[in-house]
């Protein structure tokens, strides 16, 4: 070796074998988590996420009922507890899951439903019992629920009831199923017209670039809500759900591209002139492998976290949407339509409890928010890493 | 009691600062102990990541998180009088934030710091900046600061100040910056100045200036100044005292003569001996051109001009440009190194790019003569069509961070060019070529596995030499190859270029802002300034006796060990 003692390979070659997390091979998507996990905030978040996504994956499972089943004998039906040791009357316990019943008893003035405990009956309630027979994704016929009461007849209500005697819980969670794939497919879709548009404006430049930039310019201009008005009132009433739930997300990543384009074609224009990129043009490399195998890898993780922090927007928007009744419309069930129940001033005394789906919006925005900034500390670790 | 004018005004005794990385500790300063005497530069010396920097800021109590002090003193004594001599006090017993640290930074102890656009604040105007301590500390009006600040600047030797105090950072250049810096550290009559590597962003002929103005001021203030430097040239212009640093730890600490002159740790020897080689023809590079000569030109740059568009017109039409290369002329030959030196601006880079036709031409023609003896004019040429051009001239770029891309492993990297050649290997034959590319540039063959950042400054530059040498170029383009490393690392690169250029028959055109390099390694240089080449020839010819001004004080900047 030319100079041992202050440009050493063999020195750095030893280190190899001596460092355990062995960073010297780590690729960036390693690196970006070592640094990721340290943000514990961010990770919980990931994990409060993950959860949401799993609830929505298996909705019809985890709900404990059938969310459209009706019933008037408890409408309005206030929350009731989850107890898990079941004191018998001689004085001895077992551990069994149950709620306390409940009586029905009418005012004799006003007939208004007024629900009172019952200390006679007690519901008991076990895991992957049998209840409501449902098809899970539309495809396999089940009648498994993670909770189900133990005499399929019973009925409990952990979040309360609706107006029609539907138990929240269970509606609240199908709702999961829509409101959280709401936000990934619009986001997918601006991404992709994102990337296009950003891409194309950054990598030409010129007179493309001021072009996207004034279109994306007047996108932002426009104020949203009368746009998503305008937009959905357009559409027929007769669409389908399904067809409704598409056009919505249509409507939502129209408006929602402008930003992640922004970041892209940012990214894009800091990158063709970094070093590396001129010297990948100056081995001789095509442009789309410029492109691809050289600037893509750099912005991904960017685009990661420009997705996730996307992701919150569209699911308020989509609750708002819906909130207003312009959105996805019963039956279809999503949390902002469930909101939209609870619009009225009677819905607030009679039920407080419907507000429950707010809860789960701000959770979910909490938590992609946290994530989204745990990623974006973690986009670059080259800034930290090696110096 | 000892007389006031030989006591230490600051010492500093064994420190200790560590920084917690992945659950150990890291010491970045183990058990540094000096002194700084009023009146005296101390100069501390060590490669990138040796303390020294740390050190200086622990003094002021301002290291980055999550470093923290662990132990040691810092004794400091308030200026004395010949009556009354007062007790030194141990900083450390304050807390960072506390009352008494506050009034000893910025009034008893002031730093300025390496890059002056950074450490100045950008939207408040510099006078604003000079005069905030002189209100904070002194306790003077607006208006009294404002007339101190203007004999500040003039202090400093800012030209104008009565106008330049109600100018914004951007307006000036990088040494009027360091100017200001440092009268923006004066303004209270410091006792000690700490000047962290304070120019080594700067111009060779501004750092020399900077250098004597400091000076001057140490004299006329009898202040102790402590500077911190990985440069011996400068350590060697203005040192009393030296302190060299590795690893967190003083290797030794004398007099500036005696260190200079026989240091005792072999490091410093390295240290000196590295800094000497410099500014004098490579033994390496005149024995080889001895024997093997050098051929015919294979380069030639005509008349070639650049520039940029400024600004344009609502129509697109060109309204303002900026010329950054006025009719430069080069000619390589085969075999030769070819200097391109000047300051920040002077359009040697842009030079280089046009040569290999980065940048479109505006004006004038660059020919190169194939391996087949075919002129080519690579001013027409397109992209596509200059693929096997760039394949026989390579660029090594100055920045080896920037310049290689983080998410690549080192192996594909190095065989990027390769897989562009229609003729270059593939399969394990590609992978047997890698392995003896980093053969040549002395890295161990499991570097290829490897990402860029696990490799310090120095290798990530072989790397760099790597992947340029692997089409088997004939010319290599080396912009400041290394400008970004530690000095004692330059001839260590400088030496395997030579050795390559040997091995592979190449050619270099090397640019570059410093003239001792250029020496070292350059057969002709052309010397260029404000876009123009204002002189041209055999390096020693005009290193001994230059016929332009310009070429003259970029020459008397060059500081000896």
């Amino acid at each position: 070796m030319a100079n041992a003692s202050t440009d050493d390979p063999a020195a750095a070659n030893g280190s190899d074998a001596a460092d355990p997390r062995d960073l010297a091979r780590a690729s960036q998507w390693r690196l970006m988590w070592l640094s990721f996990r340290k943000h514990r905030l961010a990770v919980f978040g990931g994990i409060v996420v993950l959860i949401l996504y799993f609830i929505a994956a298996f909705a019809e499972f985890i709900a404990p009922f059938d969310p459209h089943k009706f019933n008037s004998r408890s409408v309005y039906h206030p929350p009731q507890m989850l107890h898990l040791i079941d004191v018998r009357e001689d004085g001895g316990w077992t551990v069994r899951p149950h709620v306390k019943g409940t009586k029905l008893v009418r005012d004799p003035e006003t007939l208004a439903a007024n629900y009172e405990p019952d200390p006679d009956t007690k519901v008991y309630v076990r895991f992957f019992g049998k209840g409501d027979p449902y098809e899970l994704w539309g495809i396999f016929p089940m009648d498994r629920h993670l909770i189900a009461p133990v005499n399929a007849r019973d009925r409990f209500f952990l979040l309360g009831a609706d107006r029609l005697g539907r138990d929240v819980l269970s509606r609240t969670v199908a709702g999961t199923r829509l409101s959280m794939s709401i936000g990934l497919v619009g986001v997918a879709l601006s991404l992709v017209i994102g990337l296009v548009l950003g891409g194309v404006s950054g990598y030409f430049g010129g007179r493309i670039d001021a072009f996207i930039q004034r279109v994306i310019e007047v996108m932002i201009a426009l104020p949203t809500i009368p746009l998503w008005m305008g937009l959905s009132a357009a559409m027929p009433a007769d669409w389908s759900v399904v067809t409704r739930y598409f056009a919505i997300t249509v409507i939502l990543s129209l408006v929602g591209w402008t930003e992640l384009a922004r970041v892209v074609r940012g990214r894009f224009l800091s990158l063709r002139t970094e070093d590396f990129v001129v010297a990948a043009r100056l081995d001789g490399t095509s442009q789309m492998r410029v492109i691809f195998r050289h600037i893509m890898p750099s912005m991904f993780s960017h685009i990661i976290t420009a997705v996730s922090l996307a992701i919150p927007a569209m699911i308020l928007a989509e609750t708002a949407l819906s909130f207003l009744g312009l959105g996805l419309l019963p039956p279809a069930i999503s949390w902002g339509a469930l909101l939209f129940e609870a619009q009225n001033i009677r819905s607030i005394v009679a039920g407080p409890w419907l507000f429950a789906p707010g809860i789960f919006v701000l959770i979910a925005v909490l938590a992609f928010n946290f994530l989204g900034d745990g990623l974006r500390d973690a986009a670059d670790p080259y800034s930290t890493v090696g110096q | 009691m000892p007389p006031a004018s030989t006591a230490p005004v600051l010492e500093v005794r064994n420190l200790v600062v560590e920084f917690p990385t992945h659950g150990e500790r890291f010491r970045a300063v183990d058990d540094v102990s000096l002194e700084l005497r009023p009146g005296e530069t101390h100069c501390v010396v060590g490669e990138s990541g040796s303390g020294k920097s740390v050190t200086a800021r622990a003094i002021l109590q301002i290291v980055d998180k999550p470093g923290e002090i662990r132990s040691g003193e810092i004794l400091f004594r308030r200026r004395a009088t010949p009556e009354h001599f007062p007790d030194p006090i141990d900083m450390l017993r304050y807390r960072a934030n506390s009352r008494p640290m506050r009034d000893i930074r910025g009034k008893d102890i002031a730093m300025i710091f390496q890059e002056p656009m950074t450490s100045l604040s950008p939207v408040h105007r510099i006078g604003d900046q000079v005069g905030e301590a002189l209100r904070l500390h002194e306790g003077l009006t607006r208006r009294q600061a404002r007339l101190r600040s203007i004999e500040l600047l003039n202090q400093v030797g800012i030209r104008d100040p009565g106008r330049a105090i109600d100018q914004y950072p951007f307006e000036f250049s990088g040494g009027m910056r360091q100017r200001a810096m440092i009268a923006m550290a004066l303004s209270c009559n410091p006792s000690v100045l700490i000047a962290d590597e304070p120019t080594t962003a700067l111009d060779v002929t501004i750092q020399l200036e900077i250098l004597e103005l400091i000076k001057t001021l140490q004299t006329s203030h009898d202040m102790a100044v402590m500077f911190i430097t990985h440069d011996m040239g400068v350590v060697s212009h203005i040192a009393d005292k030296i302190t060299v640093m590795r690893d967190g730890r003083v290797l030794e600490s004398g007099s500036a003569a005696d260190t200079l002159r026989a240091p005792k740790h072999p490091y410093s020897r390295e240290l000196i001996q590295k800094a000497r080689e410099l500014d004098r023809p490579s033994a390496l590079r005149l024995d080889m051109r001895a024997r093997l000569g050098v051929g015919e030109p294979i380069v030639r740059a005509n008349a070639v001009r650049k520039e940029f568009v400024v600004s344009r017109s609502l129509l697109g039409k060109p309204r303002d440009v900026s010329v950054a290369l006025k009719d430069a002329s080069i000619k390589l030959s085969e075999g030769e190194n070819l200097g391109i030196v000047g300051e920040s601006g002077s359009g040697k880079t842009t030079l280089a790019r046009c040569i290999q036709r980065v940048f479109e031409l505006s004006a004038g023609e660059v020919d190169y003569v194939t391996g087949r003896g075919d002129t080519v004019s690579l001013g027409p040429l397109t992209d596509t069509q200059l693929r096997p051009v760039w394949r026989d001239i390579r660029t090594v770029f100055q920045d080896p961070h920037s310049s290689l891309n983080p998410r690549m492993t080192v192996g594909e990297i190095i065989a990027e060019p390769l897989l562009n050649d229609p003729d270059g290997p593939a399969g394990p034959a590609l992978r047997d070529r890698v392995t003896e590319l980093l053969d040549l540039v002395e890295l161990p063959a499991t570097a290829a596995a490897r990402y860029p950042h696990s490799f310090s400054g120095g290798q990530r530059q072989r790397i760099a030499i790597a992947r340029a040498i692997g089409p088997n170029p004939r010319v290599i383009l080396a912009d400041e190859p290394t400008s970004a490393l530690d000095v004692a690392l330059r001839t260590t690169v400088l030496n395997l270029l030579l050795r390559l250029q040997e091995q592979l028959g190449l050619s270099f055109i090397f640019v570059s802002h410093d003239i001792a390099v250029i020496r070292y390694f350059c057969d002709r240089i052309a010397v260029m300034k404000d876009g123009e080449i204002v002189e041209t020839g055999e390096t020693e010819t005009v290193c001994s006796s230059p016929q332009h001004p310009y070429t003259n004080l970029l020459l008397s900047a060059v500081l000896k060990v």
